[in-house]
């Protein structure tokens, strides 16, 4: 029985097809794309073919509206803060409480140097608050930015709409789609969105290689200047072998599409039900009835979530948690805390991110092996007595101290 | 995932003196629910000896915590209760081979349910001046709360006598833009600001004699223990902060030499209340980073 790998929201194994792809750009096309011999130009043919498949994934409307960057994390700040030193009489951020620290992050050091920021909180299922967010756009918000799905909980935001709103406003939209794309069909030609991150890694891409898409006509400030890369957008030599290996696993995530919500869906919901059917005090977070179709978060009351992974690890099973403990953090998942999700549930949550590489007998074995491994860590927890939790576990037991 | 030792997975996977405790006479309940971590330690006293006979523990918490709640249990066992109150929250961490970092709390957890359990029998009760804040120096484990506190007390202005007090900032260096933050909002508290340029106070006192005869006396103290795994150490000499010694024997070994280097290194950082480092000089010293690579 080989390990079992149900993390794929935190990265991807790479398609062989993607590998093959690749391989020949560490070798004998070694090339500079932008030199004028024929070893850069065959290379820089390469790196047209992928922009091409990429611009496919995404429905853009021009190829010269895909930038390859870095990283998802990089095509975030790009964004963000192209917006600011584009529009530098604006000094205001839109954003959520629930994003990923590619965004949060640079947000708070924004803050620090003066800007506002405007984290618009969700509801118990992390559904955006429209309202809020529409009170907030306003001449002098630079940009909004919000996720197209939530890497925790798969929650997807109704980011077409919201990029109207802001489009209404006058305000620059953005949306960090790394989650997004490859799972969900995406036709950014008829959107309203300005710009969108999307990174190599989760779709069965290699890791360190990403995209910002820039609509044609969005003001842009590059983040990094120097050569003419990328239209002057993005300079630095490209990392052909990662671009080539991106188009592949583009091509292959459009394929796919059908697959991954269909059979992978299938899957994910299987997994969810054979494990609340058998596990009492445990419930899916996030809006279930719109998510990514391989995500499915659980929250296992009263135990904590790395004592969980750990045993799942010995069994080989491959998750994640939102626990404290996972991160080194004082605090669970902040996903988690703007959801209300109570303490005692919010350190037990898992998640179980499928692709279309998983398996139905993999599903079986982790619906089998969760439950002993969820009543073990419950036999051990002060707020569970026999085969429940205490009554009023929080009054039952109460420790001291912060 | 975690670099945990052997002894906690195994402390992990196969806790000792798991759930509740009948008869129970001494039971403490401490932890933080927010940060994911709380315990419950039942104890059963003999009340004429003050011996503990059982110890049973309860947790809601990650692998560590469980593992230092198990560990705590097998150590204080037969103990008398004032043996067990002098248990440190390191000897926890040591009997497990020690811990990562961001999980020196869990031992800290563990010792405060004791504090805690052991104030419940005697029938006092038992509060807590114990304030944890987020983790700011990973090489030296040390949190924000400690770092604003020491800022405090002492004055401190600059990143080096954060360092020079705390230890924080003595390593990679890669908290110091955490460390600087701390600074600047303590410092605005006094109504001044933090400038990076600033020359650090003098560290605490030491006069250079005493400082060398500290450092003498540390490496004495620890020598026993070295050659008893047919060891040795020498101490070379004293460049400022680097602190140079000749390894021997079973020492100079890759793996064994990192393990005691870090090992004096930190003896002499607790001694000296400075931040040091430990340099290995001798011919062995440069052959072995190409061996560690190896074997990473
Ligand atoms: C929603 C989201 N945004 C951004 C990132 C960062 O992407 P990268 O790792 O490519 O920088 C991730 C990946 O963890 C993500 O899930
Ligand atoms: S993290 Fe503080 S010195 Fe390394």
């Amino acid at each position: 029985m080989g390990p079992i790998y149900l993390d794929n929201n935190a990265t991807t194994q790479c398609d062989p097809r993607v590998i093959d792809a690749m391989m020949p750009y560490f070798t004998e096309q070694f090339g500079n794309p932008s030199s004028m011999h024929s070893f850069g130009n065959k290379v820089g043919l390469a790196v047209k073919k992928a922009r091409a498949q990429v611009q496919t994934l995404i429905g853009a409307e021009h190829d010269s509206e895909v930038i390859f960057t870095s990283c998802g994390t990089e095509s975030d700040s790009t964004a963000i803060l192209s917006a600011l030193r584009a529009q530098p009489e604006r000094k205001e951020i839109i954003t959520s409480t629930v994003e990923h620290p590619a965004v949060l992050s640079l947000a708070e050091h924004l803050e620090k140097e003066g800007y506002t920021v405007h984290r618009i909180g969700v509801d118990g299922q992390g559904r955006i608050d429209l309202d809020a967010y529409r009170a907030k756009l306003s001449p002098n918000v630079a940009i909004a930015s919000f996720m197209w799905a939530n890497n925790e909980t798969g929650t997807i935001f109704p980011v077409e709409r919201m990029a109207e709103m802001a489009h209404e406003a006058g305000v620059m939209f953005h949306t960090d789609a790394v989650q997004a794309v490859g799972k969900l069909p995406i036709d950014l030609r008829n959107t309203r969105i300005d710009m969108l991150s999307l990174s190599g890694h989760k779709l069965h891409a290699p890791k360190g290689i990403g995209v910002l898409y820039l609509k044609r006509s969005t003001r842009f400030r590059p983040l990094l200047r120097g050569g003419h890369q990328e239209r002057g957008r993005r300079a630095g030599t490209e990392n052909v072998p990662a671009i080539v290996g991106l188009g592949v696993a583009a091509e292959l995530a459009l394929e796919h599409m059908a697959f991954e919500n269909t059979t992978v869906k299938r899957m994910r919901d299987q997994l969810q039900d054979g494990i609340l059917a058998q596990v009492p005090n445990a419930f899916a977070t996030g809006d279930v009835d719109n998510r990514l179709p391989n995500t499915a978060n659980i929250a296992f009351e009263y135990i904590e979530g790395e004592a969980i992974l750990l045993l799942l690890n010995k069994e080989g099973i491959a998750a994640s948690s939102g626990s404290a403990c996972t991160s080194g953090s004082l605090e669970p998942s902040h996903v988690m805390r703007a959801m209300g999700i109570p303490y005692t549930a919010a350190h037990g949550t898992v998640r179980f991110s499928l692709s279309r590489h998983t398996r139905d007998c993999e599903i079986e074995r982790v619906i089998q092996a969760v439950p002993p491994i969820v009543a073990r860590l419950r036999k051990l927890s002060p707020y569970w007595a026999g085969d429940r939790p205490l009554a009023e576990p929080e009054k039952a037991f109460a420790p001291s101290y912060a | 995932m975690w670099d945990y030792s052997e002894k906690v997975k195994e402390h992990f996977y196969n806790p000792r003196n798991a759930g509740p405790l009948d008869g129970a006479n001494g039971i403490g309940d401490v932890g933080s629910i927010s940060c994911g971590d709380a315990l419950r330690l039942m104890l059963k006293v003999d009340p004429d000896s003050e011996r503990i006979t059982d110890a049973h523990f309860q947790t809601f918490g990650c692998g560590s915590a469980i593992a230092s709640s198990s560990a705590l249990t097998e150590i204080i066992k037969g103990m008398t209760l004032d043996e067990a109150l002098a248990v440190s929250n390191q000897d926890i961490a040591d009997y497990l081979d020690g811990l990562p970092p961001e999980k020196m709390h869990c031992s800290v957890m563990g010792r405060e349910a004791l504090q805690a359990a052991v104030a419940n029998y005697r029938g006092e009760t038992w509060t807590d001046e114990h304030e944890e804040g987020a983790l700011v120096c990973k090489c030296f484990a040390i949190d924000a709360v400690l770092i604003e506190d020491t800022i405090r007390a002492n004055n401190l202005g600059t990143v080096e006598d954060v360092t020079n007090y705390t230890k924080a900032g003595g390593g990679c260096a890669a908290c110091h833009e955490g460390i600087e933050e701390i600074l600047g909002r303590v410092l605005a508290e006094r109504g001044e600001r933090f400038d990076p340029t600033a020359k650090a106070t003098p560290a605490p006192a030491m006069g250079n004699l005493a400082r060398i005869r500290k450092i003498e006396q540390t490496i004495e103290q620890m020598r026993p223990t070295l050659q008893r795994d047919g060891g040795d150490i020498d101490l070379i000499d004293v460049d400022g902060n680097r602190i140079l010694v000749s390894l021997k024997g079973a020492c100079s070994g890759c793996q064994m030499e990192a393990v005691t280097l870090g090992g004096v290194q930190q003896k002499l950082i607790e001694a000296l209340g400075e931040f040091v480092k430990v340099v290995p000089v001798g011919a062995h010293a440069h052959a072995h980073g190409s061996a560690c690579a190896t074997e990473a």
